[in-house]
């Protein structure tokens, strides 16, 4: 796929097929396009050419909002959490994909209303819980420490029980006692559920730790794919990421 | 209808028209773009500006007993001098302090929407309902050419509007205080490091933006010669109108939407009875805002995650 | 027991004590009618605050929405239940005014929510100033529309609406128009406060928060805007068919940018995204325009200025974003508010 902004050709000829139960990276340098990879995949921008599908249904003409309910959620590379809503209702409104209601029912607190909320706090109150933040469900997520916040960020897209999942540079500000957190959180995450998981970012060892394939890219284009291990030897990806004179 | 409608006369009345929305948006815009503020009291800033026009106006007639040509030259300069301290005024009194606290900018704004409703209705209090009648301050004279009717102060309007145009073209793109303004709507932050105190740039601002008003004032007293309280209500909402759909910040933005809007208005009236004209001119605007959302000159800011 | 519906129970109290006041006529038909209209701003500025506090769009011609409600409800009424000069015999027989009043406001909101669509689809694209831009212009064109109408009218006005509310206490004798208030207010209140505390209404407040996050995380931003703007117009519609019967004379200058000004200054002055703070601050400005009333012309100059007064110490209204039940906990017992 391809997407241009103006004149701007942001990401050019990218192909990928992500595999279930994988964790999958996406490097590349400051502007090379890899949020953009992911703008396109999670719908927000439709590609100038070429398609996207998830589990085999294209997402062409999708709106974000149809997109997630195919099975894609993602982070963002600066926290966008609502910040004026508590942890517990930040899980709770991601799950409006998953509502068996309507405005009438809300008003009308119809029985098919009452279970839905009541599945829908069930479920949120889990998820904090199995993320240890079930302290803080009633705290505003301004509040929570950094690490957390970026934690809860994951656990929100986790909530909206992704085929994939987008993890949009989630070391990024990160302490190392942190980042040693957020690699044990990924783990688990790709053993515990059923889903795949693409990550960027910037912190090699969080990359090489975690992911088995690596696409790197720069000015848009792919220079180079593979395991860690080649990835990092590639001298096409050294020159991208230390500049030509360095050769 | 078509036998009794004239292109460059309703051309004439067109630009004649939307001189004044032209000169009243230029006011919102500046003050838009600078602040981020729409200033809903500057149609009453106008409003204002006509009354001191007709204070200054008598004055100059009566008790110095000058000649109208005499009263006409003091008076311009003077309501707006007088008409931009209103304007600051009002930023001093009642837009600085919240700013200072940091308050939601809609606060500001409902302060200014009740600022509009103190000038108007205290000047309903002060002055009472009975309008005001505006001295002649030149001798309108009527010219006829090929079946066209346009009188001096038609042109002297028009004229007025296009030279403040380029008196502010001029400001925002070659004075120091002027880049400041059009800096400070790109980047808020910038601007302090341009060396000049960010008050100072608002500050101008309002004395642009309020004397343009003034000027707005006086034309159109002397053009339409009588003045209520209400008079700035309607005209200064749509001037914002205008502005908006020029792309609210941009100057030249203003400039296009207050004629295009006067078009509108003129053209309007040319086809349909006049009660139309409201509802014509606002569906139109509605149209061109849903067609391009930001307005002629706006940028379409682009959300980037 | 008792304590679950106790907020259930102290309205119907109050509703029978108001009603019981202007049946036996114990107090004056002034203060029925300044109860009234509070009513009647209850609605306007708590509709207002879903869009302008929940939402965090900046609506202001609500009272466009107002006019659309009480022409529809009047014309409706007028039409169907009294011999009128221009519609001539009445359509339906007048006694049945006593079942359909109701529904006819209920035609008008939903009336209003239609026009509500003027705003709402140009939402989807644009937000902050520009949709500022909108509602004002939708205002303008709803007030020239109906100057236009001269079946109804046009800028002289309409009335004939107090033969229908005759018709009505000519059937069964009671204060109809206060006990329908009373009723819409109540309901009013209560349809804002299930819509806004759902899951489903709290993709409003996300909207408000970060759009962005809300569309990726599978909020249809689209369908939760155009459904609070209807309902937002649509209750406005309501209060303007109300306070249509209330005065018995509708003119569109009466729905002018004064009448938006008034709902937009009730919404900021209770605070925004505050339901108790919108209910508060439309008494106290009812009380406030009534307590005024002698200073004429003046009043126009102390009310703005009283506000300016109240921004420049307290911005963020009299109740912030919070609810009666932030304030006094103790509340949460009887009632959950959010
Ligand atoms: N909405 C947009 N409009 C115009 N240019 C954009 C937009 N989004 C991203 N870009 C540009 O595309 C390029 C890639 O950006 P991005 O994908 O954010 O890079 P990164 O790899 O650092 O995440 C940058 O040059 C950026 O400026
Ligand atoms: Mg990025």
């Amino acid at each position: 796929m391809t997407q241009q902004f103006g004149g701007l050709t942001a990401v050019s000829d990218f192909n990928v097929r992500l595999k279930n139960n994988r964790i999958a990276g996406l490097i590349g340098p400051n502007g090379a396009g890899k949020t953009t990879v992911f703008n396109l995949v999670s719908g927000f921008y439709q590609p100038t050419r070429g398609t996207i599908s998830v589990c085999g249904k294209p997402t062409a003409g999708l709106k974000p909002h149809k997109v997630t309910a195919l099975g894609v959620a993602r982070t963002f590379q600066n926290i966008r959490l609502w910040n004026q809503m508590s942890v517990l209702d930040n899980i709770k409104v991601a799950q409006h994909g998953w509502l068996d209601y309507g405005f009438f029912q809300s008003v009308m607190r119809t029985r098919a209303y009452r279970d839905c909320e009541e599945r829908i706090d069930r479920e949120a109150k889990d998820l904090l819980e199995i993320f240890e933040l079930e302290n803080y469900a009633n705290d505003y997520p301004t509040n929570l420490p950094y690490g957390l916040q970026r934690k809860l960020e994951i656990v929100r897209a986790l909530s909206e029980k992704p085929k994939l999942l987008l993890l949009d540079e989630p070391a990024a500000g990160l302490n190392s006692k942190d980042m040693r957190e957020l690699i044990r959180l990924v783990r688990w995450i790709n053993e515990t559920y059923d889903l795949c998981i693409w990550i960027i970012d910037h912190h090699m060892d969080v990359m090489m730790e975690l992911c088995s394939e690596i696409k790197v890219i720069d000015f848009g284009q792919t220079i180079a794919e593979g395991t860690p291990d080649e990835v990092r030897n590639d001298p096409a990806v050294i020159t991208a990421y230390l500049g030509d004179d360095n050769i | 209808m078509f036998d009794d409608f004239n292109l460059i006369q309703n051309l004439i009345n067109a630009l004649q028209w939307g001189s004044f929305y032209a000169l009243i948006a230029l006011g919102y815009t500046m003050v838009y773009g600078v602040l981020v503020l729409i200033n809903f009291a500057h149609g009453d800033v106008f409003m204002v500006g006509a009354y001191i026009a007709f204070f200054v106006a008598s004055f100059v007639l009566s008790v110095l007993g000058l000649p109208g040509w005499a009263a006409f030259i003091i008076t311009i300069p003077a309501t707006m001098i007088l008409t931009s301290m209103v304007g600051v005024s009002l930023e001093r009194i009642a837009y600085r302090p919240l700013r200072r606290k940091g308050a939601h900018r809609l606060y500001v704004v409902i302060t200014a929407l009740m600022c509009g409703l103190i000038l108007e209705h205290a000047n309903l209090a002060i002055f009472g309902a009975s309008r005001k009648a505006f001295p002649p301050l030149i001798e309108e004279h009527v010219y006829h050419l090929g079946g066209v009717t346009f009188t001096n102060l038609k042109i002297i309007v028009i004229c007025a509007a296009i030279m403040s145009f380029l008196t502010l073209q001029w400001i925002v793109t070659k004075t120091k205080v002027g880049m400041a303004m059009r800096a400070i709507s790109y980047d808020k932050f910038a601007v302090p490091l341009m060396g000049i105190p960010i008050d100072q740039i608002i500050v101008t601002t309002f004395i642009l933006g309020s004397g343009f008003a003034g000027l707005a004032g006086v034309l159109f007293a002397m053009s339409y010669p009588i003045l209520e309280p209400y008079m700035g209500a309607l005209i200064g909402w749509k001037a914002f109108i205008a502005a908006v759909v020029g792309g609210i910040g941009d100057i030249r933005g203003a400039f296009l939407g207050g004629f295009l809007l006067g078009a509108v208005e003129i053209l309007v009236v040319a086809f349909f009875p006049s009660s139309y004209r409201d509802l014509i001119a606002f569906s139109v605007l509605l149209v061109i805002l849903s067609l391009k959302p930001t307005g002629l000159f706006g940028i379409a800011k682009t959300t980037k995650i | 027991m008792l304590r679950k519906y106790s907020v259930q129970l102290i309205l119907i109290a109050l509703g029978g004590i108001i009603t019981y006041i202007a049946y036996q006529e114990l107090v004056s038909l002034y203060i029925l009618t300044v109860l009234m209209f509070m009513g009647v701003n209850i609605i306007l500025s708590s509709s207002l605050n879903l869009v302008n506090g929940y939402m965090g769009e900046f609506s202001c011609g609500h009272a466009g929405f107002m006019c659309v409600g009480a022409y529809v409800s009047s014309v409706l009424g007028v039409l169907l239940f009294t011999k009128d000069k221009i519609f001539g015999a009445p359509l339906l027989n007048p006694d049945l005014a006593v079942y359909l009043f109701p529904v006819i406001i209920i035609i008008g909101g939903i009336a209003a929510a239609l026009f509500g669509l003027l705003v709402a689809l140009p939402s989807y694209k644009t937000r902050g100033d520009y949709l500022a831009i909108i509602t004002l212009a939708a205002n303008y064109i709803i007030i020239s529309l109906i100057q236009n109408m001269d079946i109804i009218g046009g800028s002289r006005g309409f009335m004939g609406m107090k033969k229908v509310i005759s018709n009505m206490e000519d059937v069964v004798y009671l204060p109809w128009m206060v006990i329908w208030v009373f009723v819409f207010t109540v309901g009013s209140i209560w349809i804002l406060r299930r819509y806004v505390s759902s899951v489903f209404g709290k993709g409003v407040s996300a909207i408000c928060q970060d759009e962005v996050a809300a569309e990726i995380m599978s909020v249809n931003t689209n369908k939760i805007k155009t459904i609070t703007f209807m309902l937002s117009s649509g209750l406005a519609g309501i209060a303007g068919g109300l306070f249509a019967y209330i005065v018995g004379y509708v003119n569109p200058g009466s729905f002018n940018i004064l009448k938006s000004t008034e709902a937009l200054v009730m919404v900021y002055l209770g605070g925004m995204a505050s339901l108790s703070g919108s209910v508060l601050s439309a008494i106290l400005f009812t009380i406030l325009l009534e307590l005024l009333r002698p200073l004429q012309i003046i009043k126009w100059v102390v009310i703005p200025l009283i506000l300016i007064v109240l921004m420049q110490f307290r911005p963020e209204g009299i109740m912030g974003n919070r609810e009666l039940s932030d304030i006094f906990p103790k509340l949460k017992r009887f009632y959950r508010f959010k």
